[in-house]
């Protein structure tokens, strides 16, 4: 195909909804895909993206709408499917063997057989040189994957997908962790691609990045199409107008009163990347929190939103810089040292990080504070069983008893138990990562109550969310962070989608 | 609702338990006696105590391979200090054992060797399974070592009573597995260690995200593991009046079959002190009949595999009706 050829839809796909329980990640969205362009699609965390290009590549099977390539039904069984008919994606986290050759990557589950029923390697090792000859990289084919950077990696990806003839590629942020100088090579590589005729899926949250490749945009919110059109003449801030303004329906009323007291000082803390003394993931970090006080803090996908709770709490001993609680310099390196400073933490992800499931409520919720409920050096069951029905109680956690497993209970229910086990501290500060992710609306909003009397009884709160809606109805001020630095400081009355999305995007 | 469900898979293997003896009683007139009885205690009490600790371990998710081997040169060091005492050459000076000091000298030798697999797996990050393997060699060397490869005997009655004795009518060996079961339920169930030791167990990350410190908790089990290695290897010396330097062999896996057969989860987390004292019933009543059947005992090996499997597989079918 060439340049002049006229430019037709390869890809179409027709009111795609998908649901999972208690939530609807795609709504009657429509997409077509013409070869021999880009095309990007944007939209905040949780937009629906990821969603529509599982379906798009076979990962999910089972949604409502249709597919067509080029004008037939399709309906793929499975990824490998997809992969068949020219549909190939390079996810986020890149899917490669990393004790393997590139070559045994790149032919991975239909390697060449030679007539002895051996993997014929000759032939191998030559298709790959050919096609890693024209995306120039220049490594052995018999390199391992283990010992490439970043970006070479995606390249290898890159290679697998065009090796498999695909002519759709599905690239998921894929500028996310190479470098300046690898960013360059990939987008002269995607630009090739395209002038060859392949049709490219581009999912980015940086808008710099469109108007170096795209050439169309659909934009994405709480999984509806919001618009899809062609770039050019499209200012950054019109994208970021399209992107904003979810609604998450909450009828929450703050009513907490924020103190003068400063409860926790982070100074000028930051994070090295491991082995590397040039890059970081935190950067100069300086904020406070009041008592009384819900301080926000958004970012974007790899802004450092965990590394910054996570070495507030202790996690990261490596970290430099320093920390007060009310007023005194506290060393924290190891969580043990976080929660006797008067540090909780609610993890992003409960079941892997807060909770052990294979424990009841009861033992979940004294685990963090099993001093008090020693009895003559021994657990003693009673006050266990009182303080976890205290905060049953008080968090409303729906349970047919103390007894349990937290494994048995939904989401919400989880999440308050965490929560429980850190107020069971008697916490001064509060480090919440995505408290209402992955819960039903109904549970968020009892979260957003409990945060709001939290507050209101004193203590001060670190809120990390990638939602804006939610950010911006329960934080007194908010701190934008974008790759490891504070970019925006607002109060919440002056605060915006807008505003903070700005200063978000890199 | 759940309690119920609990209470039927604790019921699960008592309930094994007692179709066993049944059937054995009704197959051996010799199987259900007072004697036969005593027996079967005093053989199990050795498995007992190592898979006691065994427990503990497993219960972190880890696993120990050790122990046989820590059991013979416990063993061996007790019998050896005793006999011998130690005569330092150089300066002249010769230390004589008594049997406490010779007891409390190899209970010390492998509650060293239980902390340095903690710290290997720890501090060092070598998967249980690896460096426990290098300890099983490594022991069993040291074993080699201080025993020259002979049997160290005639360790006197002070000594054989340990293993030969009884008091109040129990043989000793029932009284000390009876009192290591009964201070590691209580530990395992109503002390903060224990309660520290399943979160670990069901979940490391969480369990350091709460605070815990891990490393401190898991070097402890493997000691714990090793010290009641040593002590098994006491009571195996005394029994048969002789440190045997290829004593315990094996022993790891009959330990880790006890721990299996009394449904602790091999992935951390979950099962008991008590459960695995069961499955070691199970073994030694299993054992012990088919000895009194005449079974030979090439099939005794595969009738014994059978039991793990069948344990392990109804375990996994009653988890799965849970959830």
């Amino acid at each position: 195909m060439t340049n002049n050829e006229e430019k037709k839809i390869i890809l179409s796909a027709k009111k795609i909804s998908k649901r999972f329980p208690g939530v609807t990640a795609l709504e009657d969205v429509d997409l077509d895909i013409k070869s021999g362009q880009v095309h990007a699609i944007v939209g905040e965390n949780g937009a629906g993206k990821s969603t529509l290009m599982k379906i798009l590549s076979g990962v999910y099977q089972h949604y409502d709408g249709q597919i067509f390539l080029d004008g037939q039904k399709i309906a793929f069984k499975n990824p490998a499917e997809a992969r068949q008919a020219g549909i190939a994606i390079i996810h986020q986290e890149l899917n490669l063997l990393p004790h393997m050759s590139v070559a045994e990557n790149i032919f991975l589950g239909r390697e060449p057989i030679n007539r002895f029923g051996f993997i014929d390697y000759n032939k191998m090792h030559t298709k790959t040189r050919t096609v890693l000859g024209y995306l120039k990289l220049d490594i052995p084919a018999t390199t391992l994957v283990s010992s490439l950077r970043v970006g070479q990696q995606q390249i290898v990806e890159i290679a697998k997908a065009l090796s498999l003839d695909a002519r759709i590629i599905i690239m998921d942020e894929p500028t996310s962790a190479i470098s300046e100088q690898e960013v360059a090579i990939l987008f002269a590589l995607i630009k090739d691609l395209v002038s060859k005729g392949v049709a490219i899926i581009y999912i980015t949250h940086k808008l710099d990045e469109l108007y170096k490749v795209g050439e169309h945009l659909t934009v994405l919110r709480d999984g509806k199409r919001v618009d899809s059109c062609l770039l050019a003449g499209l200012s950054r801030d019109d994208i970021v107008k399209k992107m904003v303004g979810r609604d998450i329906g909450n009828y929450f009323v703050k009513n907490h009163q924020t103190s003068q007291d400063v409860v926790l000082h982070v100074v000028e803390m930051s994070l090295p990347q491991s082995g590397q003394s040039t890059r970081f993931f935190l950067r100069d970090i300086n904020l406070h929190v009041n008592k009384g006080e819900v301080l926000g803090i958004f970012g974007l996908m790899g802004a450092g939103r965990t590394e910054l709770l996570e070495t507030i709490f202790g996690l990261h001993p490596e970290a430099t810089g320093h920390i007060k609680i009310a007023g005194h310099q506290v060393s924290i390196t190891s969580p043990e040292h976080a929660i006797a400073a008067g540090i909780g933490y609610v993890p992003e992800d409960r079941k892997r990080e807060g909770l052990i499931l294979s424990m009841s409520i009861a033992h979940c919720v004294s685990l963090a504070c099993i001093a008090q409920i020693l009895q003559y050096g021994f657990l003693s069951t009673a006050r266990e069983n009182r303080l976890a029905a205290k905060y049953i109680d008080k968090l409303n956690i729906k349970t047919s008893g103390i007894a349990q497993n937290v494994e048995t209970l939904s989401g919400g229910n989880q999440q308050k138990v965490v929560l429980a086990k850190w107020l069971a501290t008697h916490p001064k500060v509060l480090l919440l990562d995505e408290p209402t992710r992955g819960i039903d609306i109904n549970a968020k909003n009892e979260v957003y109550q409990i945060i709001n009397q939290l507050a209101q009884s004193g203590l001060g709160i670190i809120l990390v969310s990638s939602e804006l809606p939610e950010i911006l109805a329960i934080a007194d001020r908010i701190l934008v962070l974008s790759r490891g630095r504070i970019t925006a400081e607002y109060a919440q009355q002056e605060a915006s989608e807008e505003k903070i999305l700005k200063a978000a995007i890199p | 609702m759940t309690k119920i469900t609990a209470n039927l898979a604790k019921y699960q293997s008592l309930l094994a338990l007692a179709t066993m003896i049944l059937v054995l009683s009704l197959l051996s007139d010799k199987f259900l006696t007072v004697n036969n009885g005593w027996n079967v205690m005093r053989q199990i009490s050795v498995n007992v105590i190592i898979s006691a600790g065994m427990t503990l371990v497993i219960l972190t998710g880890g696993i120990d391979l050790s122990v046989g081997s820590i059991l013979a040169l416990a063993g061996a060091v007790a019998a050896g200090l005793l006999k011998n005492g130690v005569a330092l050459e150089s300066v002249d000076l010769f230390i004589g054992f008594t049997v406490l000091g010779a007891v409390l000298a190899a209970a010390l030798v492998g509650a060293a060797l239980g902390f340095f697999n903690g710290i290997v797996i720890t501090r060092f990050k070598v998967p249980p399974f690896v460096a426990t393997l290098a300890m099983l060699t490594m022991a069993r060397g040291l074993t080699m070592l201080w025993s020259g490869g002979f049997p160290i005997t005639g360790l006197g009655k002070t000594f054989a009573f340990w293993g030969t004795g009884w008091l109040f009518g129990i043989p000793m060996p029932v009284w000390i597995s009876v009192s290591v079961v009964s201070i590691l339920t209580i530990l395992s169930r109503k002390t903060k260690i224990g309660r520290y030791i399943y979160a670990i167990g069901g979940n490391e990350r969480a369990s350091q995200l709460s605070g815990l410190n891990v490393q401190k908790i898991k070097i402890f089990v493997y000691t714990c593991a090793g010290l009641l290695a040593a002590i098994g290897g006491i009571l195996v010396t005394a029994r048969l009046d002789s440190a045997q330097p290829n004593a315990g062999m094996g022993y790891e896996l009959d330990s880790i079959a006890a721990v299996v057969i009394g449904g602790t989860s091999l992935a951390g987390g979950r099962g008991s002190i008590p459960g695995t004292v069961l499955g070691a019933l199970i073994i030694g009543v299993l054992n012990n009949g088919l000895v009194l059947l005449n079974v030979s005992p090439f099939w005794q090996q595969v009738i014994k595999g059978l039991v793990i499997l069948l344990a392990v597989i109804i375990d996994r079918a009653s988890a799965k009706n849970k959830r």
